[in-house]
């Protein structure tokens, strides 16, 4: 009883809340990091250093007015919402934070099978946010979404085959101990799969240069123009979500997870006194940076060239890798 | 003040100068000599609204004649010849040379400016109107022309009627669609030939032409919003064309 | 996917309402895309939501009052606006203006090219999705406002020249601020170079989009960046020199191919000329009234004049009637560069994406007050 039902549930409130405060932390991250980028100092007036903007900002969202055109689809309007921010959050239930029980909900043999699946349901919820508002630039950003899907999924998921090759298993837990075994974090031994699973993160995530859904200056703000209040925020928070997990996924396939760095090399072994879940937050937390990064550098790809790319250059280096990692794989 | 320029010459211009660099002095002589073929024509159409009350609006632009010693360009010599009957008056102010032309012949003209090597205009700068109510005609079309080639400037002038439709130009310059259809919406002007003429500035269903010089320069104003009762009072007071 | 001649599905066009309100349309154009999928099959350009009847309220004005009412047409560039206008009048006038008024006209027209492309540099980047060059260019863009408002007191609407000359002289001190200025405005142009001229992205997003011929942009009458971006040698600055401009050395920058990417490179090359001029003006900036000989009741002679000067956006002109009697232009027409610019969009976006609709409205840099007046 005890192990069943209510350890698994305390660890799944604890972890719901956990990446609930943490988008709003990350929202305000952002926001300051662009702002550094552009030469402003940000969010500067509630609390010391704009800290409490983390906490304004989604009492805000949660107080304005939420609005349903008239000529929506009531139903499918509301469960848009829902339908991109559970995905994210389920998610999270095979995210490895350590290598004991206590810092996973699951840890399935199909981790990374029930990752892919999982997001990719998200990506439904703009499609149908676009269709339900009823409304054009909300529909074409729908169509966006889902040309997008198709093309990144595919990609995405095509690399990770190569990374399941050289793991030999799909558990997440399994991948991170394979690369303690191997000695080396994944990255190093397959760096076409992390540039490409980066690229096709940004993408499955609608983050710039791949913001086409959002497209804020071209479809005035895409799938969530009808959007406002609560529901808007369920977006919101959705899209940092997935951020977070993709960070966290790319951190632990590529990056060793809670590993620290040379995980085999004796010589440093001090560095284990820091606990392994420190080793992740901080990989994840350099990878939200480096989301952040990007937003702030670079423009907009084109819907074509975003079709273009997918298809004509991500999906065949996939398909190399994975004979590339497969020949290795036999020959070694 | 409003002399008939054919008759008086350039006469305004002369005393006046005050403390001018006058690149161009546009001394005083009598008309006489470029365009005799214009001359009688001008002369006939306007025969004698003159001397009238002071307070009257200008009847029509000055078009002061160019000076004796000032050669025309070449390319305005060659098209006074090309079209002797069209070409009505060459006029020079401040450097700027203007031809005014019969509407009818405004295509062969902007076709022959166009083509012409020597005048080669194939920028359309701007085309324009201005509105001299007491005249016939009451319209002049403007139409500043440029030369990318050549790097000179020239306009031609039309005189058009409230009913008197203007040959559009925009198959020879695409520039002077939008520029058309400016200058029906804020004048009336009507274009044939004009693909597409449509108000441009002022909503679609807009009464009148605004600058036109009869028409007001206030409209209803807040008043009607705030008391429609006392609106409509005024304006019936009023003849109605002038609110509309 | 189906034949071209005969679809099996039927197939519809989307009307889409761009604008009025929209992101992207710098301000209340309005265009109706016809798209078929992305793709812009056809484009009505709405437009006249901010017309003020500026040129029939200058037809009641005072020849000076007219000035005020300039600098609400293009108003990220309102030094020009009011430098074309007095222009035209001393023209009509035959006013000389003073060698040291026209020197400082032309620091001040060369400062507004660079607040005004500053605008235009941030907020095309934006459309494409580049948002740190906005605020990069708007913090350069200050240091312009700055300076104007030390000159003449305002920040954007500078009613900052009269008729026969300048109603300021320079303040102390204010020509070494105009030099720093160049200096840091000489240190910030490669930093907006590194984030987009070789960027990949905007490569992909700007070359070969909204290409057209020099004979295409000299029939439709496009003007300034655009139709030198398209190849024409046409800077009224050099054909028609007014204010100081034959005084100096410059360069006209051209494109060669007529696409995005020329007409961004020309921009940016046009910030570097302008801090040229700014310097040379600077360093020969002679002693001298401000002000020309100019009669106390302005009152032209009866007559009729165009008078054109290179603005940021292009060819701007002035054609104004006087008819010898009254203190006020009979006639008062401006030629708007951005909105004979502006009549060039649908040539441009007609066959591209609706991505690249943005991008286009961007490249010819329209500002929406000087399109309507």
């Amino acid at each position: 009883m005890l192990d069943t039902f209510i350890i698994p549930l305390l660890k799944i409130v604890v972890l719901l809340n956990a990446i609930l405060i943490s988008v709003t932390f990350m929202v305000l991250m952002e926001r300051k990091v662009i702002a550094w980028a552009q030469s402003r100092l940000g969010p500067m007036r509630v609390g010391p250093y704009g800290v409490l903007q983390a906490i304004v900002d989604p009492i805000k969202l949660i107080l304005k007015e939420d609005i349903t055109p008239v000529k929506a689809d009531k139903m499918l309007f509301s469960l848009a919402p829902i339908l991109s921010l559970v995905p994210a959050l389920v998610a999270f239930a095979v995210v490895p934070f350590g290598g004991d029980e206590l810092f996973y909900v699951a840890d399935i043999n199909v981790g990374l099978l029930f990752f892919l699946s999982v997001t990719s349901i998200g990506v439904y919820g703009i499609i149908l946010a676009g269709w339900a508002s009823n409304s054009k630039y909300p529909l074409l950003a729908s169509l966006r979404a889902s040309a997008q899907l198709i093309s990144y999924e595919i990609a995405v998921t095509m690399t990770l085959v190569s990374l399941i090759l050289t793991a030999g298993t799909l558990s997440m837990v399994g991948i991170v101990e394979a690369q303690l075994t191997d000695g080396v974090w994944y990255g190093f031994v397959q760096p076409v799969a992390f540039v490409l699973v980066l690229i096709g993160g940004l993408a499955e995530t609608n983050r710039v240069p791949f913001d086409l859904p959002e497209a804020e200056t071209e479809l005035t703000g895409g799938f969530h123009t009808e959007y406002s209040g609560m529901r808007f925020s369920l977006f919101f928070l959705a899209e940092y979500a997935n951020i977070i997990v993709i960070s966290a996924v790319t951190a632990i396939l590529f990056f060793g997870g809670w590993l620290r760095p040379f995980p085999n090399v004796e010589a440093l072994a001090f560095l284990d006194l820091i606990p392994g879940w420190i080793w992740l937050f901080s990989k994840i937390f350099l990878f939200l940076y480096l989301f952040m990064w990007i937003r702030a550098t670079l423009p907009r790809y084109r819907y074509d060239q975003l079709m273009r790319i997918g298809w004509k250059l991500l999906i065949p280096i996939a398909l190399a890798n994975i004979v590339v990692t497969g020949i290795v794989k036999v020959l070694v | 003040m409003t002399d008939d320029p054919k008759l008086a010459g350039s006469a305004p211009e002369g005393p006046a100068k005050p403390d001018a660099a006058a690149d161009t002095p546009a001394t005083p002589q009598p008309a006489a000599k470029s365009d005799a073929a214009a001359k009688p024509e001008a002369a006939a159409k306007k025969p004698a609204p003159k001397p009238k009350a002071p307070p009257e609006p200008p009847k029509g632009p000055e078009d002061p004649l160019p000076p004796d010693d000032l050669e025309p360009p070449a390319f305005l010599s060659a098209l006074q010849q090309a079209y002797p009957d069209a070409v009505e008056q060459l006029s020079y102010w401040v450097g700027d040379w203007t031809v005014i032309v019969r509407s009818e012949a405004l295509l062969d003209i902007a076709t022959h400016l166009r083509d012409d090597d020597e005048a080669s205009f194939d920028y359309c700068s701007d085309l324009t109107a201005s509105d001299w109510p007491p005249r016939e005609k009451r319209f002049d079309v403007i139409y500043c022309l440029y030369s990318t080639r050549r790097r000179h400037r020239v306009r031609i002038k039309v005189r058009a009627g409230e009913d008197d439709p203007v040959p559009s130009v925009t198959g020879l310059w695409p520039a002077t669609n939008w520029l058309e259809r400016e200058v029906w919406d804020m004048f009336g002007v009507k274009f044939f030939g004009h693909p597409d003429l449509r108000r441009i500035l002022m909503p679609d269903g807009w009464q009148g032409h605004p600058q036109r010089k009869d028409y007001p320069l206030e409209g209803p104003g807040e008043l009607l919003l705030e008391s429609p009762m006392e609106w409509l009072r005024l304006r019936n007071l009023q003849d109605e064309a002038e609110i509309e | 996917m189906a034949t071209q001649s005969a679809p099996i599905f039927d197939t519809d066009e989307l009307v889409i309402n761009m604008g009025p309100q929209h992101p992207s349309t710098h301000g209340v154009l309005r265009l109706v895309l016809k798209l078929d999928g992305e793709r812009v099959v056809d484009c009505d350009t709405v437009m006249g939501y901010v017309h003020r009847g500026i040129e029939k309220l200058s037809e009641n004005r005072d020849w000076t009052q007219i000035i005020l009412l300039t600098d609400r047409m293009d108003y990220v560039a309102a030094a020009t606006n009011n430098l074309g206008y007095c222009e035209t009048v001393e023209k009509l006038l035959e006013v000389e203006v003073p060698r040291r008024a026209r020197y400082i006209r032309t620091i001040l027209a060369e400062l507004q090219r660079i607040g005004s492309h500053c605008l235009w540099l941030g907020t095309h980047a934006m459309d494409i999705g580049a948002m740190t060059v906005l605020l990069y260019a708007f913090r350069e863009r200050e240091l312009v406002l700055d300076l104007f408002e030390e000159y003449c007191g305002a920040r954007l609407t500078y009613n900052s020249m009269r008729i026969g000359g300048l109603p300021l002289d320079i303040p102390s001190g204010w020509d070494r601020k105009v030099r720093e200025f160049c200096d840091v405005m000489e240190g910030k142009l490669p930093e907006y170079e590194e984030l987009l001229t070789n960027n990949r992205i905007w490569l992909e997003r700007t070359r070969g989009v909204g290409v057209i011929s020099a004979r295409d942009a000299i029939g439709l009458g496009l003007c300034g960046p655009p139709l030198r971006g398209s190849g024409v040698y046409r800077d009224v600055r050099k054909d028609e020199p007014y204010a100081a401009y034959d005084e100096f050395d410059f360069e006209i920058p051209l494109g060669t191919r007529g696409d995005t990417y020329d007409r961004y490179l020309i921009r940016l090359e046009e910030f570097r000329q302008s801090i040229r001029i700014i310097r040379q003006a600077l360093d020969g900036l002679p002693e001298g009234p401000i002000m020309g000989k100019v009669p106390r009741l302005l009152k032209p002679k009866a007559g009729e004049t165009y008078h054109a000067i290179e603005s940021p956006k292009g060819e701007l002109g002035y054609f104004i009637v006087s008819d010898g009697r009254a203190t006020n232009p009979y006639r008062f027409r401006v030629r708007p560069p951005s909105f004979c610019n502006l009549q060039g969009l649908k040539p441009l976006i007609v066959g591209h994406l609706v991505a690249d609709v943005v991008c286009l409205i961007g490249t010819i840099d329209i500002v929406l007050g000087e399109v309507d007046r």
